[in-house]
């Protein structure tokens, strides 16, 4: 299925969101994940599975002022 | 200066009054470096996309002491008060803080903030839990509006983003640090030393800055003057100034002078 992560379109399995930020290896510590618009909250990564179509945002701190 | 002159912020304590940004450094080590001997508490930090094409990008936070330092996410480049909730939503999910530096730009030139959106965003977060420090323009009437909605701080600029023009209208600040009771925090333009000394003569509780540091020649060596700058502003501030006067005042006595 298709999903867009940060504006990039991915084909992936049926998969959760943990698996993805595995897959792509981004510490789930350190990011926020917004799925279609909403914050998915740390504890959800792992039972939340991703479906086809779904907009997800993964952001960090970098620096700024 | 005695141990006891802490800047509160929402009732928390910090013994530095200088808040000092991590962007526009050469690399990691040299922020790190320069955020040390700025003796700042307080950093700021951007919320952004994680490079997913490219995952060999060292991040952020390998670099911060997250346990001594305090992050205050920013929402920098957000121009719409729904951009800039959607933002700390996001960092208090990635920080797990409430501590927020909101601005709602208005403009990409002067990079001004947009007072109306502001207020807008602030109520919201407000609601929301979140500790809003808001940037905002030098104006006492929309610093008196932040203060009266529940932000923890005002930080009014001394000058355009990056600018380094220092503190151009130290009449406003004035008038804002008599108009509201939370922190006052100058929030941009701060050039050089002497430009952050002045916020802190005027009775300023502290002084956030980035360029001015990160885009000195060298930026190790002015996080030491600015820590230096904001202390001896700070202690300047409370031993309270001679009044400015047109003429002159001796200061040896006149009697027995030799004839």
């Amino acid at each position: 299925m298709e999903i867009t992560v940060n504006g990039e379109q991915k084909i992936v399995e049926s998969i959760s969101m943990l698996n993805l930020l595995e897959s792509m290896n981004i510490d789930s510590r350190r990011v926020a994940v917004e799925l279609n618009l909403e914050i998915l909250p740390k504890r959800e990564y792992a039972t939340t599975m991703l479906n086809e179509g779904d907009k997800i945002e993964i952001v960090h701190f970098v620096g700024g002022g | 200066m005695s141990n006891s002159d802490k800047l509160v912020i929402a009732g928390r304590e910090f013994t530095s009054r200088l808040m000092v940004g991590t962007g526009k450094y050469a690399d990691f080590q040299q922020m790190v470096k320069a955020i040390e001997v700025s003796g700042a508490e307080i950093v700021t930090v951007a919320v952004r996309r994680v490079n997913i094409s490219d995952r060999s990008k060292e991040s952020l936070l390998d670099y911060l002491d997250t346990g001594r330092y305090t992050l205050l996410p920013n929402t920098a480049g957000c121009y719409t008060a729904e951009d800039a909730i959607r933002t700390c939503r996001l960092a208090r999910e990635a920080g797990l803080s409430d501590f927020v530096k909101l601005e709602v730009l208005g403009d990409e030139k002067t990079l001004f903030p947009d007072n109306e959106e502001l207020l807008k965003a602030a109520k919201v977060l407000i609601k929301e839990g979140f500790t809003v420090l808001p940037y905002t323009t030098d104006d006492p009437i929309v610093c008196k509006k932040l203060e009266d909605i529940g932000c923890a701080a005002v930080m009014p600029l001394g000058a355009p983003i990056g600018s380094g023009l220092g503190i151009r209208n130290p009449y406003n600040i004035r008038i804002i640090l008599e108009t509201v009771k939370v922190p006052v925090i100058v929030d941009a333009g701060v050039g050089t030393a002497s430009d952050a000394a002045i916020a802190m003569e005027l009775g300023c509780h502290g002084v956030l800055m980035n360029t001015g540091i990160a885009g000195a020649k060298d930026p190790i060596a002015m996080a030491e003057a600015m820590n230096l700058a904001v202390r001896a502003g700070r202690l300047a501030y409370q031993a309270g100034r001679i009044p400015k006067k047109l003429y002159a005042t001796a200061s040896s006595p006149v009697e027995g002078i030799i004839e």
